[in-house]
């Protein structure tokens, strides 16, 4: 059954995912035309998180694959257990069993190692396959995923070709560290994950962080898209603003403007690099201060 | 269609009237650079059907999904969709007409560039051929604050006289040389082969079969070797206006032979020209790029070029195995402390920096430019070239990065 995008939009509030407005109707089309989806965005925007919202919603398994350079067809897909396979073969061998049905049976089932995308492909409650970073993987392996992903199926030689159960709903996420290619991207359905705006940022701090009050949340909210606007290497995504706002629950500020001190010394934890603190002076952070009400 | 939601037993009749604009829209779309085919049509036209087009915003949602594939696509995408679908903004954009005057041969749009009639107003040193758009489209926001420089000189700086047969070949004949003995390294990835460092069990076993699974013949794994990705960021300020014409020959002939090279010129403002120079033909390569390269000839910002580069340009176009070719005489108008900031910034990401410069040639020169004299200790080779021929007497120091 395919959820309507107000039910997609329903569930994904209630598991706790703030979406923009975009992504329910996004994620509907996904299964009303069967093609993957791809997400872009800036680091810390939370693009993993739609993938396991996603799971959730639809109430089956997140299955994940982490690209990195030199990822190959045997980590991502499937591999024979060969330690197995010789054990099996000298066991055998002493039995003077006869060598077809050997062979059969080291061929089975038993010894295959399953990999992400095999697993994914198998199972039949229509998963959740994650393909993480695909920017990082190398071409090689993007066509092969190409491939895999307009036929959704997989050929084993000693086993025979394995036809998905269900297509799995497929989610790719880029941080754009290396232009993928065209055919790949027309493939996909594209939705660019932004930085939220104040008021789903000031949302997703109350959906997320426990004991919070809805007027500091906002607070930090407009403090955080104040940061945004500096000229920062690596600009503070959903995630450092969620750690920010424990900390200050942590610490029992209620008001920023309470003390000024400790905003700007656990702001500094926002800001991943050395030149990014530098240039956060407790002078910054006072005019950022400032601008919020 | 969706400001007006049809009733529902309307759909039947009104599905011909929807697939026809849905097309005119997708023309539209690829009359703005969108790459969007058959099948995008296809689905855009069932969406079409669903309850999804009663509304504009979650018709205009399910469209941006299905019609983008990159991130310049997604930010235009608004604002042609409410132009063409709620006819507001973008005064300019023509959309395709036809249904209504179906009996009509299709009436197609003066073909314009459609890149600039978007931009509200485009300023004078920010015109991007259509082709290139989508490269040059990443430096637009940068160059557009840029854009208005006090040193820019308007002027069109004529490449095509470069366009010297003999001379290109003796340039590409160069960059493949090149190209051939820049070194490979190894990576991560391995692939089989007869002698190797690690055993490849699955191969072992395949081939063994025949001798009844007793490992007798090995197959081991051996890294495989990644060829080096050249970028080169070429000056083409007023003061190396001399030099030019040589190096664009080079970057023309390095981009057709390295398996992987990338190129931008600086002056005020820094141009991605790959795109421009991919082009087979060194004649319309170079026409492309004196269209791209308006405002050559003026004062150079190195620092603010090399901001541009390592903020918007360094990560997609440096991996792990990268050279990074500056071509300048290091004559910068910009703060010294930039220039170094920027060069620290870049040696950190990639291991190696090449830096030609022409004017060390000269009788008498030394680096005493205050941009040349902040690079320095960024650089790991310095050399001078201020012909191919130069150049070329460059090759073993060159291949052995």
């Amino acid at each position: 059954m395919a959820l309507t995008r107000e039910q997609i939009a329903e569930r994904l509030a209630s598991v706790g995912y703030i979406a923009d407005r975009e992504l329910p109707v996004v994620l509907h089309l996904m299964d009303m035309l069967g093609r993957p989806l791809m997400l872009e965005g800036e680091a810390g925007v939370g693009k993993t998180e739609v993938a396991k919202a996603l799971a959730a919603v639809h109430d089956t398994a997140l299955i994940r694959l982490q690209c990195y350079e030199g990822l190959d067809q045997s980590t991502a897909l499937y591999e024979w257990n060969y330690q197995r396979q010789l054990l099996a073969i000298r066991a055998r061998e002493s039995e003077h069993a006869d060598p077809r049905a050997v062979e059969q049976d080291i061929f089975s089932e038993r010894f295959l190692l399953e990999r992400p995308l095999l697993a994914a492909i198998r199972r039949n409650d229509k998963p959740v396959l994650l393909i993480d970073e695909i920017d990082r993987a190398d071409e090689e392996f993007e066509a092969f995923l190409l491939e895999l992903l307009s036929d959704f199926q997989v050929s084993i030689p000693e086993l025979g070709t394995i036809k998905a159960e269900s297509i799995p709903r497929v989610i790719l996420t880029s941080n754009g560290t290396r232009e993928l290619s065209d055919a790949l991207r027309r493939r996909c359905l594209y939705h660019y994950v932004d930085f939220p705006d104040v008021e789903r940022e000031t949302r997703i701090i109350l959906a997320r962080v426990p004991g919070i009050s809805t007027s500091l949340a906002l607070q930090i909210a407009r403090m955080v898209e104040g940061v945004r606007k500096e000229e920062l290497r690596k600009v503070p995504g959903v995630a450092e603003t969620l750690d920010w706002a424990a900390a200050l629950v942590g610490l029992d500020i209620a008001n920023l403007h309470d003390d000024p001190e400790a905003v700007h010394e656990t702001l500094r934890c926002l800001l991943k690099t050395k030149e990014d603190r530098a240039r956060l002076t407790p002078e910054v952070s006072a005019r950022l201060l400032g601008k919020v009400a | 269609m969706c400001c007006v939601p049809p009733e529902a037993a309307d759909y039947s009749a009104l599905g011909d009237a929807i697939v026809a604009r849905v097309s005119d829209f997708m023309r539209t779309l690829r009359a703005n650079a969108f790459a969007v085919g058959l099948k995008e049509g296809e689905d855009a036209a069932r969406i079409a059907t669903t309850p999804l087009a009663q509304r504009p915003t979650t018709f205009r949602a399910a469209l941006k999904a299905v019609a983008c594939a990159r991130r310049s696509d997604w930010q235009k995408f608004d604002d042609i969709f409410d132009a063409f679908w709620l006819g507001r903004g973008m005064r300019r954009i023509v959309p395709f007409k036809s249904n209504a005057e179906s009996a009509k041969p299709a009436e197609r749009r003066p073909h314009t560039g459609a890149e600039s009639e978007q931009r509200p107003a485009p300023s004078l040193g920010d015109q991007v051929s259509g082709e290139g758009a989508d490269s040059a489209d990443n430096t637009n926001p940068l160059a557009r604050m840029e854009g208005a420089s006090r040193a820019e000189r308007l002027a069109e700086t004529d490449f095509r006289k470069i366009h010297d047969p003999e001379a290109i070949a003796e340039a590409h004949a160069l960059a493949a040389r090149l190209a051939r003995t820049m070194r490979t390294r190894r990576e991560r990835r391995e692939r089989a082969r007869l002698k190797g460092r690690r055993l490849d069990l699955r191969r072992t076993i395949r081939r063994n079969i025949s001798h009844g699974g007793v490992p007798i013949e090995l197959m081991w794994r051996k890294k495989k070797r990644k060829p080096l990705r050249l970028v080169i960021l070429l000056d083409a300020s007023g003061s190396m206006s001399l030099y030019t014409s040589v190096f664009v020959r080079f970057i023309h002939g390095v981009l057709d032979n390295f398996r992987e090279a990338e190129a931008f010129l600086f002056h005020t403002r820094l141009v991605h020209v790959s795109s421009a120079m991919r082009e087979k033909d060194a004649g319309r390569a170079l026409e492309r790029l004196s269209l791209l390269a308006q405002g050559v000839g003026g004062g150079t910002r190195i620092g603010e070029s090399l901001a541009t580069f390592n903020r918007w340009h360094a990560r997609s176009v440096i991996h792990s195995r990268t050279c990074v070719m500056i071509i300048s005489d290091g004559y910068d108008t910009g703060p010294p402390e930039q220039m170094a900031a920027e060069m620290r910034q870049l040696a950190l990401r990639c291991r190696r920096i090449v830096w030609l410069n022409p004017m060390i040639g000269w009788d008498g020169y030394s680096p005493k430019a205050r941009g040349m004299q902040v690079a320095l200790p960024h650089i790991d080779l310095f050399a001078p070239a201020h012909n191919l021929k130069s150049l070329a007497a460059l090759e073993p120091y060159l291949a052995r990065l």
